[in-house]
């Protein structure tokens, strides 16, 4: 027997569809064969972990509030892969970006009006922007490989917030421990239950992000440069600009993300702040197929993946890493079964 | 999709509601937030050990229950879970939960919260800690006896307060031994990571220690210190499977009769809000046994241990000399909580 | 000179995980696959070794179970992006969480567990001699025999190896293997003989600058030795000056290797000879072959 892949003379489409269906099928039957192993009825296991969180209101919330950084980071980088530009630093980005936000509450501690917010959004969308700027610089100027460096100034992002947030930044009420002024007030999101203004600006920023890409002549010219790099040349188009222009997005993005973050849950900076959404966003990225509005499903998928594995660790005594174990497989069945949208598998003897 | 999703939940709750209901029994359920893993065979670890106690001793009376690797700026949602599933009493055991227990706790009115290292209550959230600073005082003494060089090495994770005072407490008990002793600091910048802290303690026995104690989370330093016929201390757990030669003591978290405690009195309508900062008396500090050193040390650390277990000693007892020569007549529990000094002798700066 | 004879031994234990992750990563890039998955192929190295060594007693057999464990990803990677054609970044990454994920499940009951450490004299153990050898193999292999001279064409151009009646899928696959089984035993390295214990995420991110390395190396075996231990000199230095006490931020020389390896990338990428005679050109493009 061999595995043979027959190329379609079109993409289907029909499989496009199913593709992401079938591997959300396959990752629940992996789920079902671990919770069996682990003596947990795999259905009740399945239950808890994917279903539950979207039973009711306060997971439901729980779910959109998580799900936000991943659909901000995610749109941001949907568009910088597909131009075929790899900005796998987002993690750093985002902890610029709540840096960034959270420095304006520290200076500014009795600041209250809505200028501050917006004062802090940008500032954080900015911190965000400047940190992705440093790999789009460094690849266009001097060609050194943006995935490495993007990754490395993720470990750089943590110290030096981890520095500043321990000293400078540090409340100076907090018996020395490592975290800021609390946020009040405007210094704050505006939320409805759990769930803060920061889950609107991820909609509008996938639904834009989405124009862009697919309506606008940028889009088009990002498309190109990814699919063809030297079709995209011939045309005209800009290489350099675009790993500027994609930086620039999935940065300011990421840093956004970082400052609704900080101002809609953790309301004040404190280290270490590795919340890892950075790197899951790269999943979200891809399960949503580099569309910016297939990220909006995908970082709702991905929330649930984390929520259920709350749950599950609450009710279940199923351990975290199960959660991790997971978002693996879920990314790995997603990426075999695309094969599927451009090939017909077929199964031969061998001659 | 939606159809199938759909359709896969309501076969899903048929068969989940059946198997909730027939789990729910009339156990009282304490549970458990974590910031590590509980595999990290330190902080988190010994939480667990002690949650494992809690089972062993109140056995079916109580269901315990557990949420690992909580991200502090995340983790109201984790709290809240189990203030809503149930949970009669939580401990959530890092100081970075602080806030969010308050904000949690302000919801859930009935029940019980207890923060680990914070300063912050409220008509239902306890604060609890442990002077750990007693138990390094008598491993600085242990140390100050052992060392031939005269000078230890000490891996510091992060510069919190906790940290500043074992440090201190550390070296106020090898100078009451020595006092020419010194002290080589390396900060790891992490509470996990086996590499590092090894390259740490290599780092710091080739500049001269001879004894290295440690306030980061693995027993990479202790099994350096094996290899390398050096000696050491063990952290928050006993370490002596890793350094049988090499392991003086270990300065325990032993949280298992705290947790035993409060759930009891939490069980019994006795449970009052306080802030707990237990030490050697209450047991939650403990030594592991003294290994590897002759009988005359042994007995001393055994003397000393007695003496702060009986409150007849302080480590932080008496005058003070900060490292810029200012002197602090009494250093209240408050300054312990808040440190951020060096007490005299120690060659390392502050990082601020 | 005791001192320094000490502090060059912890400079070699730290720089050899390094070494070995990024030869077996050299080889797979030279073929023309990006592999982004030796952080994952690494801790499942770490943890199939030592459950093997603590199973047994025996660290060797512990040695060859982490290659296993390193090579049973890579297998997962192979699939994926060779035959399934599925994009290479994307699957590394996968193949990390997976690998991370996987990893500590399967070590939950060895955490806090002795085993015997790889035997050593004066610190100097079989891997570490193993893995100079190894960079001459390297070396040796990819300049100066057929086999070399094939991956390399394979990873320069695909289409034209495919051409000349190279398997170029076949090649692939036993580079990508051959990568694996380096970073399961890198991984290896860390729990049998650094620091011999079993915990959670204990490769913190080797794997991600074993990555790098290469890239600094220009996909060169000599260069990458260099590279390697220039990184695990700066991680010691970095806590040596600590020990003096000069009130410089830990923060500061903790990211000291990172910017040095940032710094090392731009200096070398903006080299474009050197960059242009070495890059595989096809690294990262999935091959099809037209039938």
């Amino acid at each position: 027997m061999r595995l043979d892949l027959e190329k379609r003379s079109d993409r289907s489409s029909l499989m496009a569809l199913l593709s992401p269906i079938i591997a959300v099928a396959l990752t629940l039957l992996f789920g079902a064969i671990v919770f069996w192993l682990r003596g947990v009825d795999p259905l009740h296991g399945l239950y808890v972990y994917f279903i539950q969180p979207m039973t009711d209101e306060w997971s439901r919330e729980k779910l959109i509030v998580k799900a936000t950084p991943l659909v901000l980071m995610g749109a941001g980088l949907a568009l910088s892969y597909k131009a075929n530009i790899w900005n796998i630093g987002a993690e750093g980005q985002f902890v610029m970006g709540a840096l960034a936000a959270g420095a304006v509450p520290v200076l500014f501690p009795t600041w209250q009006s809505p200028e501050v917010m917006v004062v802090m959004l940008l500032a954080g969308s900015l911190g965000g922007l400047l940190w992705a700027w440093i790999p789009a610089v460094l690849k266009v100027k001097f060609h050194a490989n943006e995935i490495l460096t993007s990754l490395m100034l993720v470990y750089v992002a943590r110290l030096v917030f981890d520095w500043l947030v321990r000293g400078i930044m540090r409340d100076p009420k907090g018996m020395n421990f490592p975290k800021s002024v609390r946020f009040e007030g405007w210094q704050r999101l505006p939320s409805w239950g759990d769930v803060h203004l920061g889950a609107l600006f991820a909609l509008v920023a996938a639904l834009a992000l989405a124009f862009v890409m697919y309506r606008m002549l940028k889009g088009f010219e990002l498309r190109t440069l990814g699919l063809a790099p030297r079709a995209g040349r011939f045309a005209g188009f800009s290489a350099d600009k675009a790993v500027y222009f994609c930086f620039a997005v999935s940065g300011a993005m990421a840093g956004l993300a970082g400052a609704t973050d900080v101002m809609g849950v953790a309301h004040q900076l404190q280290t270490p702040y590795e919340p890892n959404y950075g790197f899951v966003a790269i999943i979200v990225a891809f399960l949503g197929r580099l569309n910016p509005i297939g990220s909006i499903i995908a970082g709702l998928l991905l929330a649930i993946t984390f929520i259920g594995g709350e749950a599950a660790q609450a009710t279940l005594h199923i351990p975290d890493k199960i959660a991790k174990v997971f978002q693996g497989v879920l990314l790995f069945f997603v990426l075999a079964c695309d094969t599927l949208i451009l090939y017909r598998i077929k199964l031969r003897a061998k001659k | 999709m939606k159809k199938l999703l759909l359709s896969a939940a309501v076969l899903a709750m048929a068969l989940g509601s059946a198997t909730v209901s027939a789990n729910a029994a009339d156990k009282y359920k304490a549970c458990f937030v974590y910031l590590g893993a509980i595999g990290d065979f330190g902080w988190t670890y010994q939480h667990n050990e002690a949650r494992k106690q809690v089972d062993a001793e109140l056995g079916d009376k109580v269901e315990t229950v557990y949420v690992e690797n909580v991200a502090e700026a995340d983790s109201a949602g984790a709290i809240e879970r189990l203030a809503r599933d149930g949970c009669k009493i939580i401990f959530t055991t890092s100081f970075g939960y602080m806030e969010p227990t308050l904000e949690v706790a302000a919801k859930y009115p009935d029940v019980k919260f207890e923060h680990a290292t914070g300063f912050k209550t409220a008509p239902n959230v306890t604060t609890y800690n442990a002077k750990f600073h007693q138990g390094r005082y008598v491993l600085g003494q242990i140390a100050a006896k052992m060392s031939k060089t005269g000078t230890a090495g000490y891996i510091a994770s992060f510069p919190i307060p906790e940290v500043v005072a074992g440090i201190n407490a550390f070296m106020l008990g090898a100078q009451s031994v020595n006092p020419n002793f010194k002290i080589k600091i390396v900060w790891a910048n992490t509470w996990f990571d086996p590499g590092k802290e090894g390259d740490a303690a290599k780092v710091l026995f080739s500049q001269g220690a001879d004894i290295i104690a440690q306030h980061t989370d693995s027993a990479a330093a202790i099994t350096v210190a094996e290899e390398q016929g050096k000696l050491g201390f063990g952290q928050s757990s006993d370490q002596i499977k890793f350094g049988p030669k090499a392991q003086l003591t270990a300065n325990l978290d032993n949280w298992g009769p705290y947790y035993v405690r409060r759930i009891k009195a939490a069980m019994d309508g006795s449970w009052k809000t306080q802030s707990s900062w237990d030490g050697m008396a209450e047991g939650t500090v403990k030594l592991a046994p003294f290994t590897n050193m002759p009988d005359d040390v042994a007995k001393m650390a055994a003397a000393t241990t007695a003496d702060i277990t009986s409150g007849k000693l302080d480590p932080f007892g008496g005058k003070i000399t900060k490292q810029d020569g200012t002197v602090v007549d009494k250093v209240d529990d408050g300054m312990i909580l808040g440190m951020n000094w060096y007490v005299k002798g120690i060659d390392d700066q502050l990082p601020k | 000179m005791d001192q320094f004879l000490a502090i060059a031994i912890t400079i070699i234990t730290a720089s050899t995980p390094l070494l070995i992750a990024g030869l077996g990563e050299l080889v797979v890039e030279r073929s023309g696959v990006l592999n982004l998955g030796v952080e994952g192929m690494m801790v499942m190295g770490a943890v199939c070794g030592f459950g093997a060594a603590y199973a047994t007693g025996n660290p060797y057999l512990g040695i060859v179970a982490s290659i296993f464990g390193g090579v049973f990803m890579a297998l997962l990677f192979g699939f994926l992006t060779l035959t399934l054609l599925a994009n290479q970044v994307a699957t590394g990454l996968a193949i990390t969480l997976l690998g991370l994920g996987l990893s500590a499940l399967i070590g939950e009951s060895l955490v806090g567990q002795p085993i015997a450490r790889l035997p050593n004299f004066h610190g100097i153990d079989i891997l570490i001699i193993f893995s100079f050898i190894l960079t001459a193999l390297v070396s040796y292999m990819l300049f100066r025999t057929r086999a070399g001279l094939v991956i390399r064409a394979v990873g320069d151009n695909h289409a034209s190896a495919h051409a000349m009646g190279f398997g170029v899928i076949a090649v692939r696959y036993a580079c990508v293997v051959f990568g694996g089984a380096c970073a399961g035993l890198a991984g290896g390295y860390l729990s049998l003989a650094y620091t011999p214990q079993w915990v959670e995420n204990m490769t913190a991110g080797r794997g991600w600058i074993a990555l790098a390395l290469v890239v600094f190396a220009t996909w060169l075996p000599g260069r990458l030795l260099v590279g390697a231990y220039l990184f695990g000199a700066i991680s010691i230095l970095a806590y040596i000056v600590q020990t003096f006490a000069w009130g410089i931020p830990s923060q500061l020389l903790s990211s000291l290797p990172y910017l040095v390896t940032v710094a090392a990338l731009v200096v070398i990428s903006g080299n474009r000879q050197l960059m242009r005679a070495n890059t595989p050109t096809c690294l990262g493009q999935s091959f099809v072959p037209d039938r």
